[in-house]
């Protein structure tokens, strides 16, 4: 389908995947595509961590990082609370406070998310979400908090939050994962949850690093211990445990699948073409 | 022949803290590094984090009975030493330290059922790196064991896990708690002008429930603070103790090498000094083959050795950064990511990848 229609489908999109997929790389790669194809594009850090993507700097891509404490900060800013807000924060009563209620910290920052994309800070806004299980802990914040508190602020926040994360057309998740049986026994797992406990919809899934190319044949004459052959067998092997993975994955999780090729050495550039390539592929009324 | 890095660290070392970010193979090589120490004549327990099935399987832990409390021992035929394991369960170590420092069953009772106390113990972010640190330190001190590895959980900062005791004294030390314990002590009035505009505050953000745990959770923790403080500040010792060496563990990809640079840097920040850099899961050499072979055979050699060069060009900023940590680089095991293969023997391919590495 179009890229540009793929990439404008949603304000916002919330990148999620186990460590060590190349995440960050993909929700970089996002970005970046959505600029090549004319659309204004941000890139939000909730980690707390600097932008890891290699080739970021030269492509003048930064980061917009937003953490647990500045969003409290500002969220009692908002509430008319600045004067005591600062010391709350700066005193660590944050810690508290986010003990007190689990998942507040999360919820302030889908919140300062949410902030952005009605703002409309930009075309597409990309989230490079936190890492691990803790994805799913941070996008079933809102919903648990609007089912558990009552009345009040956190109430209105949680219901804000969740609006849009039920919201196609404001934002969706893409779930990054890569051709190993473990990465994507997580993926299936974490798609369904979020589709069946947060209702948010699930962009095509990212299969980054897969070696789709043919398999290699070995001729009779070549010594089985030789280096060809040893390099033959690991690299058919790979090839098939790839596919046996892709597979798995496409009979387990009804989701298209927008396959990046494994290119160790591609530059942030070659990367958006891979991806841009990957989304004219996609089938156009598949989603 | 020369000792290698590694067999210094696992030979000299009381505990070693595996860290790195996810999916590099952290929770495999810290098991790997497990059987190679039991059969090199060491008693050795591992603590893994949410192992993939698979691994846990392997190394006998699957089923509710190993989960948490006490490790169990995997038999290894040809080890000179032990191999235990277990899987960190945060809320059954939390709640026995609760047993532990309670004066009375009743009190930990009532500890153990608050809400606020339920929410802290479970799954929320620093309660796990820090009951891991509890684990390590506890396996530390039992004679059963002379090595204690640990596989620490995939935080978002490499500093989540160093700092979880500071965390926890910081918690006790709050003023918060200082506030809400105050009253019985000395008395409401004098307190309560303090307290109550931050109270009111809190009570708006969090919601009024979630402060009245939090205050009955408090109230409740009296008399445990003491204990609570001295463990967390021997456990902080005991991460600090020469003995113990830190691993941090990368692939050759771009953004695992980029996030350990940034974690051995923040490491050293602390005054952490890691022992070894085990560059993990990487491309075989398989040398050269000769020009009489068909094409598609030399274009996969060199496809393969153009991945093998990208990842040393990766690998090479990382020892840019930090010219003076030793580390060893360790092949790819396929068996280890195919899922259809014995996996304690995969780990045992793995230990002695590892004694082979340079």
């Amino acid at each position: 389908m179009d890229p540009k229609l793929f990439l404008s489908a949603s304000r916002v999109f919330i990148v999620a995947g186990k460590g060590g997929v190349g995440k960050s790389t993909v929700a970089a790669t996002l970005v970046t595509a959505a600029r090549q194809v004319g659309l204004t594009s941000l890139l939000v850090e909730t980690d707390g961590k600097p932008l890891l993507v290699d080739g970021a700097g030269d492509q003048g891509l930064t980061a917009q990082t937003i953490t647990p404490a500045e969003a409290l900060a500002e969220y009692l800013d908002r509430s008319g609370l600045g004067r005591i807000s600062r010391r709350l924060v700066t005193s660590g009563i944050v810690d508290v406070v986010a003990s007190a209620s689990p998942g507040i910290d999360h919820l302030l920052v889908l919140g300062k998310v949410k902030q952005l994309e009605r703002a409309g800070a930009a075309d597409v806004i990309v989230v490079d979400g936190p890492a691990a299980g803790h994805a799913l802990t941070m996008l079933r914040t809102p919903r648990a908090l609007a089912d558990s508190v009552v009345v009040g602020p956190i109430k209105q926040q949680a219901n804000d939050v969740l609006a849009m994360l039920n919201d196609e057309a404001r934002c969706q998740v893409v779930l990054v994962t890569i051709p190993e049986p473990t990465p994507v026994n997580e993926a299936v797992e974490t798609a369904f949850s979020l589709e069946e406990d947060i209702g948010v919809r699930l962009a095509p899934i990212v299969v980054n690093r897969v070696d789709a190319n043919p398999s290699i044949h070995v001729p009779d004459g070549v010594a089985a211990d030789s280096a060809a052959a040893r390099a033959a067998r690991f690299r058919n092997d790979r090839i098939a445990g790839h596919a046996r993975c892709t597979d798995d994955l496409a009979r387990r999780l009804p989701l298209p699948q927008i396959r990046l090729p494994l290119d160790t050495s591609a530059t942030l550039d070659e990367r958006t073409q891979h991806l841009l390539r990957a989304i004219e592929d996609l089938d156009g009324d598949m989603r | 022949m020369t000792r290698t890095a590694l067999d210094a660290t696992i030979a000299d070392s009381h505990v070693v803290v595996v860290a790195g970010s996810g999916g590099v193979g952290k929770t495999t090589l810290s098991a790997a590094l497990a059987v190679r120490a039991a059969v090199e004549g060491r008693r050795v327990a591992v603590v893994t984090i949410d192992p993939a099935k698979r691994l846990s399987d392997a190394l006998g832990l699957a089923g509710d009975s190993a989960v948490g409390n006490d490790p169990v021992r995997i038999p290894l035929d040809d080890a000179r030493g032990e191999l235990w394991a277990l899987m960190l369960d945060t809320r059954s170590t939390f709640d026995a330290l609760v047993d532990r420092y309670s004066p009375n069953a009743e009190q930990a009772q009532r500890i153990r059922s608050n809400l606020f106390y339920k929410n802290i113990s479970g799954a929320l972010s620093g309660t796990q790196e820090y009951m891991a640190a509890e684990k390590l330190y506890e396996l530390n001190g039992d004679d059963r064991f002379d090595l204690v590895i640990v596989d620490t959980p995939p935080t978002r900062q490499a500093l989540d896990f160093l700092s979880a005791p500071a965390r926890l004294r910081r918690f006790i030390d709050h003023p918060l708690y200082r506030i809400v314990i105050a009253p019985s002590s000395i008395g409401l009035r004098a307190v309560s002008a303090v307290s109550q505009p931050v109270l009111r505050t809190i009570a708006k953000v969090v919601g009024a429930q979630a402060l009245d745990d939090a205050l009955a959770f408090f109230k409740a923790f009296q008399g445990l603070d003491a204990g609570f403080r001295q463990r967390a500040h021997d456990v902080d010792r005991v991460l600090r103790e020469p003995s113990t060496a830190y691993v941090v563990v990368t692939s050759g990809q771009a953004e695992p090498v980029a996030e350990a640079t940034y974690f051995i840097g923040e490491l050293a920040s602390a005054n952490v000094v890691v022992s070894l850099i085990v560059a993990n899961r990487l491309m075989p050499h398989f040398g050269d083959g000769d020009d009489s072979l068909p094409a598609s055979l030399l274009d996969n050699l060199r496809e393969l050795a153009d991945e093998r060069r990208a990842e040393e060009s990766n690998l090479m900023a990382l020892s840019t950064a930090r010219p003076d940590t030793p580390w060893i680089r360790v092949p790819l095991v396929p068996e280890l990511v195919d899922e259809r293969l014995d996996t304690l023997a995969a780990l045992r391919l793995l230990g002695r990848a590892l004694g082979d590495a340079d």
